[in-house]
């Protein structure tokens, strides 16, 4: 419980020293007999954007879920900060300073916006343990939920349950608790999907603000939103990573126009 | 208004021996508040953690068992109750790390095996719990030289233990421990995500309903002074449940009156109607099709409504009132 301090520690220092902000090498994962994630390279830098695309089915979310820990990967390892965090458990990882959101939108709708984003911050603090004292007095946790709410402008609505929330104010949310752990590296996985595109907007603003000692890698399947967002971009297709480079790089590249833009 | 109620409802509880007339109400009365905190118990799993177990009466049957030998044994009552209710924890330790490999379907399975693992031994190994017949024990407790011989002495104590099982768990579900527990039921790979260690909030939450469980056990004993496979059976695992799901689970009180609801059922419509089990499986019927939710729950819904629907014609009434003076 008190590794969270320590190891965030431990792995600022190192990232600092040397090397990418997440790394993974080798990484291979299939279901059954279908080869999800295959051999896939991949090194963000401290501070980098980085966008993955590619089609349905290219293996993205499930690359996030390796990253994270919720998948275990058949081969290869996941680095963070210089730290190899292949055998370290998922939950730990949101301690060493992983924080992710999801494309399927996975809140507590019984709770209130608050009440969620409060839950973020406990889940990094030894507080959640604690059976004997009111939640509601926790004036600083609180005050920090508030204050995570206000960077996605949804501090108006702090006190309405989830429930009665639109499509886009959750989505807000999920970053609101995202940003709250403080992460090092932030994964976003198709934080446009369903949006207006004034709520997508909305989102696009956000998420330009972030500070640039957050590492961001987004997932997107509509390049067109995020393509602006991106200092480098990574194709998926089935499982492996088809071009990497930069924006301009990527988007001029023969496989990229003919693998996902279709032509 | 609301310190008020919890005031006068307290008041109403102790002095129940006063007003119930007679001491087979009073025994009622006994019965209704330790199946109370049996099911309490269970509802920091079943409503809180949202993991149905159908083996709960194992634990109550380990403790009440456990108890029953010591005591027998010529072991002391403290001595006999703590060493029950850590046999009891124990045993929920054990039960949680085989159950908590699944969770849903999977984890009412494991539960519902090993609650019949527990009844088989109870029937079964008669030189442990002589089978069938079951276990007397002769007395009860005196704590500080207080007799609990009588119906009302045992009511109160029962009521102590009840009010403390409350309380704890009314403390609990205000908690941060309360709230990551709920979110693990709620949405347990996000938690994993956002850093809570899923599998050990859930092992903690069973062990606290498996200490209330044993402390149920205890009060069943030195109730009834007498335990037998009857009690440890899947029936007593399954209406402990239904009190929960009846009453409203993941509500503080639901429990509380789900288990007053069938104790009166079991105990006083028993005597007016030969047929008072179909009349407690056509009230849980019409609890599910009106209140799914539970009656706690359901009341509030309903208690709502009703004022919502009072307060307008209220509120028009009074400003068409005012200016015709």
């Amino acid at each position: 419980m008190d590794a969270q301090g320590r190891g965030g520690r431990a792995g600022r220092a190192a990232g600092a020293v040397s090397g990418p902000a997440l790394a993974v090498r080798g990484l291979t994962k299939s279901f059954g007999g279908l080869l999800v994630t295959a051999r896939v390279d991949l090194a963000v830098e401290e501070g980098e954007r980085r966008l993955i695309i590619g089609p349905n089915g290219a293996g993205k979310t499930t690359l996030f879920n390796l990253v994270t820990g919720e998948l275990r990967p058949d081969e290869g390892t996941v680095t963070l900060l210089g730290r190899d965090i292949t055998r370290v458990p998922g939950r730990r990882r949101a301690h060493l300073g992983i924080s992710r959101t999801y494309q399927i939108i996975t809140l507590f709708p019984r709770d209130t916006l608050l009440r969620n984003v409060t839950l973020s911050l406990l889940g990094r603090s030894p507080l959640r343990w604690n059976p004997l004292v009111r939640l509601e007095r926790q004036g600083a946790l609180i005050a920090r939920a508030r204050e995570a709410l206000a960077r996605v402008g949804l501090e108006h609505l702090a006190e309405r349950p989830l429930a009665q929330t639109s499509y886009g104010e959750r989505r807000r949310v999920e970053i609101a608790m995202a940003l709250a752990q403080n992460p090092r590296v932030l994964l976003l996985d198709e934080p446009f999907a369903g949006l207006s595109i004034e709520e997508r907007r909305d989102v696009l603003h956000l998420v330009t603000r972030i500070p640039r000692n957050v590492t961001v890698v987004m997932i997107e399947h509509d390049m067109d939103v995020a393509l602006d967002f991106a200092e480098r971009i990574t194709v998926l297709h089935f499982g492996h990573v088809v071009v990497e480079g930069t924006r301009g790089e990527v988007v001029a590249h023969p496989r990229t126009r003919e693998i996902y833009l279709g032509e | 208004m609301r310190r008020l109620a919890l005031v006068a409802a307290l008041l109403a509880l102790a002095a129940l021996p006063l007003w119930a007339g007679g001491s087979f109400y009073v025994n009622i009365g006994s019965q209704i508040l330790l199946y109370a905190v049996f099911a309490l118990g269970i509802n920091v799993l079943v409503g809180y953690a949202g993991l149905v177990s159908l083996g709960h009466a194992g634990l109550l049957g380990i403790a009440a068992y456990a108890a029953a030998r010591l005591l027998n044994g010529g072991y002391g009552h403290l001595a006999a109750v703590a060493v029950a209710l850590v046999l009891t924890l124990a045993a929920a330790a054990l039960f949680a790390a085989l159950a908590l490999r699944g969770s849903g379907i999977g984890f009412v399975m494991i539960t519902l095996a090993i609650g019949q693992i527990v009844w088989g031994v109870a029937y079964r190994w008669i030189s442990i719990t002589n089978g069938d017949n079951g276990i007397s024990v002769s007395g009860r407790p005196s704590p500080l030289g207080l007799s609990l011989a009588s119906p009302a002495h045992f009511y109160w104590a029962t009521l102590a233990v009840f009010l403390v099982a409350l309380g704890s768990i009314a403390i609990l579900g205000a908690s941060p421990f309360g709230a990551s527990l709920r979110g693990t039921r709620d949405q347990p790979r996000r938690m994993a995500a956002l850093g809570y260690h899923v599998w050990m909030i859930r092992f903690l939450a069973f062990l606290l309903s498996g200490f209330w469980s044993g402390v149920a056990g205890l009060l069943f004993l030195y109730y009834n002074q007498f335990v037998s496979p009857q009690g440890v059976a899947l029936t007593a695992s399954a209406e402990a449940l239904l009190m929960v799901i009846a009453g409203g689970s993941g509500t503080l009180l639901g429990p509380v009156v789900g288990a007053a609801l069938v104790v009166v059922m079991k105990n006083v419509a028993s005597g007016y109607i030969e047929r008072w089990n179909f009349l407690l499986g056509a009230i849980f019927v019409a609890i599910v099709v009106f209140m799914p939710e539970g009656l706690v729950p359901g009341a509030a819904r309903l208690w709502r409504r009703a004022t919502v629907a009072w307060t307008p014609r209220a509120a028009v009434a009074a400003p068409g009132g005012r200016p015709a003076p």
